[in-house]
């Protein structure tokens, strides 16, 4: 390790503080991919797969990707809720990488809801 | 750079690796490469959490999730569920008391909610042994600011302005220290960061050094440029491997980054910083005897003045601090002395690290503003006393300070106020004691240990500390006599005034502040020859209850020396000769068939 001047420890800094966002728990939208034994078996391991590749690569770190259990539509898994504060949850169906990478571009980073994929406004009501 | 979706920060502060902490990181990692999630999870081994009760304790990020009492044969089941599957795993959460509703944030949990964190800004969050997490936490920035933006006196002048005062017991300001040691003479000054740590139950310094040592560097590089000195020394106990691990690294690292040694930063100032293992005595953590024990000598103290500022280390004008100290020097630096000052009380400012420990449901390490009541701490953080018992005192100050009875439980914590109450703030232990507890036999354990850790350098304190022990010791033993209270009053007054050094200086205190609080209890030994606690073994006797006892034959079973006699299904015997009342058989009977009765020999 070459010695530190004050601007450099000032770079360092700003690149590590990125990589422990994640445990702010704050972030600009939270993606939450459904696991549950379904959506696993319909490939959402791929899914967050792809989404974490999407975000590494556009160097995205404020964005909180969680998972979750069965959302109760198997039929339609792989499925991932995507929340943005202030705004009401999307929910998201039958996915495929290919969409992820398109609700990424429209929805995540440009505010746009991909209604195309769109399942319905709202996460699940619990009574 | 890598990103993890989930971040898992798992405690190893001493506490957790001895509930088996490094066992549990091994198996999340067998479990997260078994379900392929070693580059979505990471996981981040941290110093003490402080909830050491609960330990081993996991906190998984962004959700903030908060597992507790963690066992390896958990990890399986919650890897596949939450960490693979998404479902937090309810079971292994925290509840306050059995039956109650499960908290599964850490935030929501009372034990945290009340505590501000400054000295132990960073702890649970970062992996010690990685200086880049204390970096990305805006680690160093502040020592930047001070070597590039300061004058020594424009910094000396901010940590006036804080009001901070000295964590290592006597509370001398630490700005008006810097200063002194700044203004003597001598073109080579020493600064020592104290990390001896001798109380009994007390692991404020050690925490801080386990979870992020790199504070305590950063304040002292801050601290040198203040004072002028290019060395210094951190003084850790040498029954602290952990601790001196972790800041053996984070001292190499910072050498490696260019933040300590020769031109930090390009600054032009150079500060060398070096590790002593100390001496292995209570003592050696007294500041002269310290710098003796540095120089390689045996660690007794010697006389002040001079004081260290003037003749220190090898002579040389030194300045020393507490671990805590220095670990809130950064922040002041960071956000002002302003800001610090508007925390706490009239003249004692800032935060307090406390371990909170004794009979206490939720004990562990906690931080408070200063001026937060006693009930505050004992009941909303502490969750209160166990098993229904009533609260009799709670010991500040460690071994050599003071306990406080229920009347003044609403005492806000300052300097000022625990020294009126015949305490100390010390360097920040709490042992709560509850009704279960005899006062003189509490004396006599800190006149004990302070009689083994006096260095006998000089008579008042070497026999002075004898004589009290062996009069408390008589007075448990049913053998006290009228005029011992006045005794032991006057012996404490001359011990005070005749000792070298604080460990005499303030070893009466146990005893003075259990005198004027719990008066009657020492009566109760002397003249009645009566322990109202049931504590003092030479003043109870057992005894079976004919009426209650069913003949269960468990206290028989317990009973070390055959004292307990009896056909099943018939009141047992109890033979008082040959009990030694180790109280075994009152714990296990499930009929409170067994008393334990105050012997009366009027
Ligand atoms: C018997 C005895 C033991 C002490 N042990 C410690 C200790 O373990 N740690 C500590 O910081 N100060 C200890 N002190 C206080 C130190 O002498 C000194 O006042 C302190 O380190 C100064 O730092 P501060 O101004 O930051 O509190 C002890 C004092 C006495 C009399
Ligand atoms: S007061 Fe006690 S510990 Fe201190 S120098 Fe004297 S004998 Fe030693
Ligand atoms: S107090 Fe101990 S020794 Fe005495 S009778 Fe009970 S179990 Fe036996």
């Amino acid at each position: 390790m070459p010695k530190l001047t004050l601007d450099e420890l000032k770079a360092l800094r700003d690149k590590a503080k990125e990589s422990i966002k994640t445990r702010d728990g704050k972030g600009r939208a939270k993606i939450i991919v459904h696991m549950g034994t379904c959506g696993i078996a319909s490939g959402a391991r791929n899914i967050m797969n792809s989404l974490l590749k999407e975000l590494e690569e556009r160097n995205i770190t404020d964005v909180i990707v969680t998972t979750s259990g069965c959302a109760g539509l198997c039929s339609h898994e792989p499925m991932m809720t995507v929340e943005i504060p202030g705004k009401p949850p999307v929910k998201y169906i039958d996915l495929t990488e290919d969409k992820v990478k398109k609700i990424m571009v429209e929805h995540i980073l440009g505010g746009n809801i991909v209604v195309d994929y769109a399942l319905a406004f709202g996460s699940e009501t619990v009574y | 750079m890598k990103r993890y979706r989930t971040h898992l920060l798992l405690c190893t502060g001493t506490a957790c690796v001895s509930n088996n902490a490094f066992n549990i990181k091994k198996s999340l990692e067998i479990e997260i490469k078994k379900h392929n999630l070693e580059n979505e999870v990471l996981i981040v081994p941290t110093g003490c959490n402080g909830f050491c009760e609960r330990g081993p304790i996991l906190v998984v990020q962004p959700d903030g999730i908060f597992y507790q009492q963690l066992k390896e044969s958990d990890i399986p089941y919650l890897v596949e569920e939450h960490f693979l599957k998404g479902r937090p795993v309810k079971k292994l959460m925290y509840t306050p008391s059995k039956g109650e509703e499960v908290i599964p944030k850490m935030m929501d949990i009372e034990f945290f909610k009340h505590q501000i964190l400054i000295a132990l800004r960073n702890r649970g969050r970062i992996d010690p042994e990685e200086i880049e997490e204390y970096i990305a936490n805006d680690g160093y920035q502040s020592m930047g600011k001070a070597l590039f933006e300061m004058t020594p006196e424009e910094i000396i002048n901010e940590v006036k302005i804080s009001g901070l005062r000295g964590r290592g017991g006597a509370g001398f300001p630490t700005g008006r220290k810097w200063e002194l040691c700044r203004a003597s003479k001598g073109d080579v000054k020493y600064i020592i960061c104290n990390a001896d740590e001798g109380d009994p139950g007390a692991y404020m310094d050690r925490s801080i050094l386990e979870a992020d040592p790199h504070s305590v560097i950063e304040g002292m590089v801050i601290g040198a440029k203040a004072i002028g000195a290019h060395k210094g020394f951190v003084y850790v106990r040498d029954e602290y491997p952990l601790a001196l691990k972790r800041i053996s690294i984070a001292v190499e690292k910072a050498k490696d980054y260019g933040l300590l040694g020769e031109d930090i930063l390009g600054s032009g100032f150079d500060f060398d910083l070096k590790i002593v293992r100390g001496g292995g005595a209570f003592v050696c953590g007294e500041e002269t005897a310290l710098m003796q024990s540095i120089e390689g000598k045996v660690g007794r103290p010697t006389p002040r003045p001079p004081y260290p500022a003037q003749k220190g280390l090898w002579g040389k004008p030194t300045n020393i601090n507490n671990v805590e100290t220095w670990a809130n020097i950064p922040v002041i630096i960071a956000r002002g002395g302003d800001w610090f000052s508007r925390i706490g009380t009239e003249t004692s400012k800032g935060t307090k690290v406390f371990s909170l420990v004794g009979k206490v449901n939720n004990t562990g390490l906690v931080e408070v503003p200063m001026g937060i009541t006693l009930r505050e701490i004992i009941y909303n953080i502490g969750g209160g006393i166990p098993n229904g018992k009533k609260f009799k005192a709670v010991q500040t100050g460690g071994p050599s300070g003071g306990c406080i009875p229920e009347e003044l439980i609403d005492l806000p914590v300052d300097y000022e106020q625990l020294t009126k109450a015949g305490a100390i703030m010390g360097s920040g232990g709490l042992i709560v004691m509850d009704e279960d507890t005899c006062m003189v036999d509490v004396a006599k354990y800190f006149v004990s240990f302070l009689e083994d850790e006096s260095c006998g350098k000089c008579v008042p304190c070497r026999s002075g500390i004898r004589r009290m022990r062996e009069i408390l010791t008589r007075i448990t033993q049913g053998k006290g006599k009228e005029g011992d209270i006045e005794l032991l009053e006057e012996l404490a007054e001359t011990i005070k005034k005749a000792s070298l050094c604080g460990l005499g200086q303030t070893a009466p205190n146990p005893v003075l502040s259990t005198i004027r609080y719990f008066r009657d209890e020492y009566e109760a030994h002397i003249k009645k020859k009566r322990c109202p606690a049931l504590v003092c073994k030479d003043l109870i006797i057992y005894r079976i209850i004919p009426e209650k006892c069913t003949g269960c034959r468990r206290c028989v079973q317990v009973c070390p020396t055959g004292a307990i006699t009896g056909p099943k299904a018939q009141p047992h015997n109890l033979d008082a000769s040959k009990c030694i009342k180790c109280g075994a058989c009152y714990e296990v009977c499930r009929f409170d068939a067994i008393a334990g009765d105050a012997i009366y020999m009027e």
